[in-house]
């Protein structure tokens, strides 16, 4: 632990996140690139991650938005495809539509701000440097659920209990991937370590823009991002928000210690204020 | 489905031609020509996913949680002014506010609970202690404070061993301003925008809030005889809270506007005409009537409350409208890149 001392683990780059968290012997961190270019809009993630975590049906809505009747990710959607209708051509193609789509899922922050403030310690690191809640301890007290800065994590209203994507730490734990890569019919999620799927995306964006397609831009890629990278990050061929995700997320711990600087002043101005109040109107009454 | 296996051991049977090479053959190839009407649609547009929010707002109920605000400050600010009183001869003050906070602490607590998604699983929130959580140290604080405040009042009350009575007094006056203050921090540890922007100013909000309401129970709840710092602590409470309020929105920029539209504009603008007038009706004729006394007294609980309600209602209206999380990440984003590449 004496590696942890001196150490800003609230935000900024941190090479070893399992280590930190008290796995001395981890195994690489493992995580998802998605690449949302290759996306066909199958929902084959959404339908596979449901069947194999047994998440409940939530509500069979029909939008009229768009292809796309999930909407986002929550309590009982670990994965969501996005579907959105541009009136952009494709690549270098003169005229025409595209449709951007793209599976979007818990990003297993480097600094994750639902497992910070998670009072119980049911929200925890894995080994595999994921996060993941222990649904034994969670007692529904919703704090992690604001704290995500990217809306993913969510209560399930009628269980009480906080829900989402564990990166299939049952099936990981077992060699084999998880269950929304191993139905992607297009690869366009990929599971891996880390390190090597950093590799692979900065590849794939390369070819893009050689191609002309200079739209491609990674997503949640750079450890010295604000939230120190993601564990699961994304080719995306537009801009973040288009597919509904924050343009550039902070961890809110990030700034916890000038928040508890800030709340230290006011209380000591509470006891300042209140000791020159008493000491100006004196005291009652004579000696007692 | 996939052909490919990507496990931790690596990839197998990758399909041949996977990474598609999307709209090749499409056109002639290399730069396009940017279009006139792409490069003059403005940079700082806002857009979003069909308007869906991007983060997931709190799931707390507001008559829990706002409520838990203000119990919170009314108890820890309560008691601090009531360790004042009973040090300066004021006993009948001392006690009204010891009760008080014992009241507001328990209900607070009743509140937090309450609003758990797994109430019976509530004694979780201490099986650790964790300092990057808020919640955590607030539950380990209130855990000390909650029986230093009941054995405040309590023993007060039954007049029993008046030196442990003194110690709780003094106990939970030196938690008092931790209980007052820790929720705004707990708010503000959140991506919720208006929140998380408004952590500097927040706790001398809740400071100032916290203490104009437990003046008003003074005022109340005392004889004006022993009330002459009470009153002049509604006066610099309710002062602070609203000079803080001022402050944070002018420094939230468009983030301020949750603040002053719609429901928590409402209650934001009660807030400021109950304290403004709890204070003034207090200072100037608590006095010498016990009717205006007390008017103004429930007036500036009144305030207190709005303005934890109203702040409150913000922070969930700022989380449920993308523009607020977009917009100003999306100008910092901007910022950056426009630094990175030398200016534009
Ligand atoms: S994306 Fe949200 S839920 Fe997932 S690890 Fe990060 S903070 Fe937690
Ligand atoms: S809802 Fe559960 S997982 Fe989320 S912060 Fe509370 S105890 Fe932790």
């Amino acid at each position: 632990m004496s590696g942890l001392v001196g150490r800003n683990l609230l935000a900024g780059a941190e090479p070893d996140v399992a280590k930190d968290a008290g796995y001395p012997d981890a195994p690489p961190r493992m995580g998802f690139f998605t690449d949302t270019s290759v996306c066909i809009g199958c929902k084959a993630c959404e339908v596979a991650c449901k069947e194999w975590n047994s998440v409940p049906e939530d509500g069979l809505e029909f939008t009229g938005m768009s292809y796309d009747n999930t909407q986002g990710l929550g309590a009982d959607t670990w994965r969501h495809v996005a579907f959105i209708e541009q009136d952009k051509p494709v690549g270098n193609a003169d005229s025409g539509v595209r449709w951007l789509m793209a599976s979007d899922v818990c990003k297993h922050c480097t600094h994750a701000a639902c497992l910070d403030v998670c009072p119980t310690g049911s929200l925890f690191r894995t080994e595999f440097g994921t996060v993941v809640v222990q649904e034994d301890i969670c007692n529904g007290c919703g704090y992690c659920v604001p704290a995500c800065p990217y809306g993913v994590i969510d209560q399930r209203k009628e269980d009480g209990r906080v829900w989402k994507c564990t990166l299939c730490y049952d099936r990981i734990g077992d060699g084999l991937e998880p269950a929304c890569a191993k139905a992607c019919p297009t690869d366009s999620i990929q599971f891996g370590p880390l390190d090597e799927l950093r590799e692979r995306a900065a590849a794939r964006v390369d070819q893009l823009h050689g191609m002309g397609v200079e739209d491609a831009r990674l997503y949640g890629h750079d450890p010295e991002d604000g939230v120190g990278g993601d564990g699961a990050f994304f080719l995306l061929l537009d801009e973040p928000e288009v597919y509904g995700l924050p343009p550039d997320p902070v961890v809110t711990t990030r700034d916890l210690p000038s928040m508890w600087r800030h709340a230290g002043v006011a209380a000591a101005a509470l006891v300042a204020g209140a000791a020159a109040l008493f000491t100006v109107h004196g005291r009652l009454g004579g000696r007692r | 489905m996939s052909t490919s296996d990507v496990t931790k051991d690596g990839v197998t049977g990758q399909r041949e031609g996977r990474d598609a090479l999307i709209g090749q053959g499409t056109g002639r190839g290399g730069r396009r020509k940017r279009r006139g009407e792409q490069a003059m649609v403005p940079e700082a547009e806002f857009t979003s996913y069909y308007g869906k929010p991007v983060l997931n707002a709190p799931v707390w109920a507001a008559a829990d949680v706002a409520a838990y605000l203000f119990l919170g400050g009314l108890a820890g600010a309560g008691s601090v002014l009531a360790a004042g009183a009973e040090l300066t001869g004021r006993p009948a003050a001392a006690r009204a506010l010891k009760i008080s906070s014992l009241v507001a602490i328990a209900g607070s607590a009743a509140a937090l609970i309450h609003d758990l998604g797994r109430p019976a699983r509530f004694v979780n929130m201490l099986r650790v202690m964790k300092p990057t959580s808020p919640m955590s140290v607030g539950s380990w604080v209130l855990a000390a404070y909650g029986p230093a405040a009941g054995a405040a009042a309590v023993l007060d009350v039954t007049g029993l061993f008046k030196p442990l009575g003194r110690a709780a007094t003094v106990g939970a006056a030196a938690l008092g301003p931790v209980v007052a203050t820790y929720t705004a921090v707990l708010i503000a540890d959140t991506a919720v925008p208006a929140w998380h922007e408004g952590y500097r100013e927040m706790p001398l909000v809740f400071v100032g809030s916290g203490t104009a309401a437990a003046s008003g129970v003074a005022l109340l709840a005392a004889p004006a005889a022993e009330t002459a710092p009470m009153r002049s602590a509604a006066v610099l409470g309710a002062g602070l809270d609203l000079a803080a309020a001022r402050l944070m929105e002018r420094r939230l920029g468009m983030l301020a506007e949750p603040y002053r539209q719609g429901k928590a504009g409402k209650l934001m603008r009660a807030a400021e005409i109950l304290s403004v007038a709890g204070a003034a009706g207090g200072a100037l004729l608590g006095g010498r009537s016990r009717i205006a006394a007390a008017l103004g007294g429930a007036a500036l609980l009144a305030g207190s409350a709005c303005t934890r309600f109203g702040i409150f209602h913000a922070g969930m209206r700022s989380a449920q409208d993308p523009k607020y999380t977009v917009v100003p990440q999306r100008e910092r984003a901007n910022a950056r890149d426009t630094a990175k590449t030398g200016g534009a």
